[in-house]
């Protein structure tokens, strides 16, 4: 019971506010008559969903599949280069600045480059720039992650005359979780954005950013908000799904348990 | 030395930063097995160095480090000592029974012995009902019961205690102190203690080592002979006080004070000069 009402008192407030943006968007659309090409009522894209539910998922589902591929490659390779980074403290320090100072390019603004040298109608093109995005925060945190473990941590299994592998596996991996975790989710936003962006640029027939930009160019406006609203539905379940995966690996971590027993 | 000592230090001598800084000169002492030797000074004399230095940590500048007979080094690949740091330091991810439980993980125990063990432990430092617990869930109290639980799981022979409850409120403390003197005479183990209180070092120990301000050198050793076993009317004890007194004076000597010394030489010199 109070469980329950604990939950609607989460999740009530986020709700209301939805409804009532919903509700503002559509009296507004339908009020002031807006133009559709500048912005469609929501239920008119609604019943676009719907209707070519077979089209946009086809579509949806291709970019979301580069996003994926280039996700974990760039992940995988951001995560292994840490590791390796972690290991040779020379090494670090020869390519930090640069992986941070990645972070504050606007690395999207390749993907015209990528298009030429993979192919702009593969997958392949876009899958490299999802894995260049995601690659940088991912090895910025997880070289943070295994890096930032008290001394003390160390010394204890020193103490115990731990290998560095031992001490690597039992110490400074679970330690670099939480971190790990954090730059797996902000590469499903970026590896959304680089499979999408990537097909603005050019992409396979049927591919989401191939199919919005169509869609633009030909006064479709329904359906290319349609296919923005399925982009951001399957951004969100991506998320969520390794939020989740976190929250199941992450059990014991005070910012996933709530507060302390006593 | 000794032929039995648990711990030999002979000459021992750490520098820091190309030897800009002497942390530690010449100390020699030696740890008799069943001892409880707590090494107190001013924070900076090197008292936990010299016990990083005892565990194989830190290597020494200069000087000769046995324990039970063998090099630090080997003492230490033979796990031959257990640890408590000031901080618990354990590790969240993991609930107190496997915190507990990690020193015989990593002998590669199995896991009912390990079980059986844990459980023990648990029972000695009165933390039954939170096995399960994660480490983030317990008071400081607590934690660091589980670390002094995990520092005897495989029963080492000598327990390093680097101000096990510096970071505790004196209630608490006072009652770790009660309990850590339990546990001491029921394992028989060897303690090296670092500590800055001077009635928790007089309180615990059968010898205390004063040290000097920088450089750390032993500034005298004072036997405790307070009976045993003790308990909390040792506190109100003349003797108790005494030997508190007479750790403090120590303590002076060796410089406790360094605002008292310097300043207190320039109004000597003011005083005298009759200008």
């Amino acid at each position: 019971m109070s469980r329950a009402r604990s939950l609607a008192r989460e999740w009530v407030p986020a709700l209301v506010v939805f409804v009532a943006g919903i509700v503002f968007w559509e009296s507004l659309v339908r009020v002031l008559d807006v133009q559709n090409f500048l912005l469609p009522a929501p239920s008119a894209i609604a019943d676009t969903l719907w209707a070519d539910r077979g089209e946009l998922w086809d579509a949806a589902f291709f970019t979301f599949r580069e996003a994926v591929g280039g996700y974990v490659i760039g992940c995988s390779l951001g995560f292994l280069a840490a590791v390796v980074l972690a290991r040779w403290r020379l090494l670090e320090a020869a390519v930090m600045p640069y992986a941070i100072a990645a972070g504050a390019v606007p690395i999207i603004a390749f993907a015209p480059i990528t298009n030429n040298w993979f192919g702009v109608t593969g997958m392949t093109s876009k899958m490299v720039i999802a894995a260049i995005l995601c690659f940088f925060p991912m090895l910025v945190n997880t070289t943070r992650g295994l890096r930032s473990v008290p001394p003390s941590a160390i010394e204890l299994m020193r103490s115990y005359a731990a290998s560095e592998r031992t001490i690597f596996r039992r110490v400074r991996l679970p330690n670099a979780l939480p971190y790990v975790f954090s730059g797996l989710k902000v590469g499903t936003v970026l590896a959304m954005i680089g499979a999408i962006v990537g097909d603005y640029f050019g992409g396979a027939p049927g591919a989401l950013g191939v199919e919005i930009r169509r869609w633009v160019g030909i006064f479709a406006f329904d359906q290319a908000w349609a296919g923005i609203v399925l982009a951001s539905l399957l951004g969100i379940v991506f998320y969520g799904t390794v939020a989740a995966v976190e929250r199941l690996t992450m059990g014991w971590h005070p910012s996933v348990r709530g507060a302390r027993a006593e | 030395m000794s032929a039995d000592a648990v711990v030999s230090l002979q000459g021992v001598t750490k520098t820091f930063g190309d030897g800009a800084v002497t942390a530690l000169e010449s100390i020699d002492l030696d740890v008799r097995p069943g001892e409880f030797v707590s090494l107190i000074g001013p924070s900076g004399c090197g008292k936990s160095t010299l016990l990083r230095i005892i565990g194989d940590l830190v290597p020494p500048t200069v000087g000769e480090v046995t324990v039970n007979g063998k090099s630090a080094r080997q003492a230490r690949l033979d796990r031959e000592y257990g640890i408590v740091f000031q901080d618990a330091v354990l590790y969240d991810w993991r609930t107190v029974a496997k915190n507990i439980g990690l020193p015989l993980e990593l002998l590669d125990w199995d896991r009912a012995k390990r079980a059986r063990r844990v459980e023990e432990l648990i029972e000695l430092v009165e933390l039954q009902g939170f096995a399960e617990h994660h480490p983030w869930q317990l008071s400081g109290g607590m934690q660091q019961r589980v670390s002094i639980a995990r520092a005897l799981s495989f029963s080492p022979a000598l327990l390093l205690m680097d101000e096990p409850f510096g970071a505790l409120d004196e209630m608490t403390r006072e009652r770790l102190n009660g309990e850590l003197l339990r546990i001491w005479e029921a394992s028989g183990s060897t303690v090296v203690f670092v500590t800055h209180s001077i009635a928790e070092a007089v309180f615990l120990s059968t010898r205390v080592v004063v040290m000097s301000r920088r450089p750390g050198r032993i500034a005298a050793v004072v036997d405790v002979d307070l009976p045993q076993p003790r308990t909390a009317d040792t506190r109100e004890e003349p003797r108790f006080f005494e030997l508190v007194t007479e750790v403090r004076d120590r303590l002076r000597e060796g410089g406790l004070d360094e605002d008292r010394t310097a300043p207190g030489e320039g109004e000597l010199v003011l005083g005298e000069g009759p200008v």
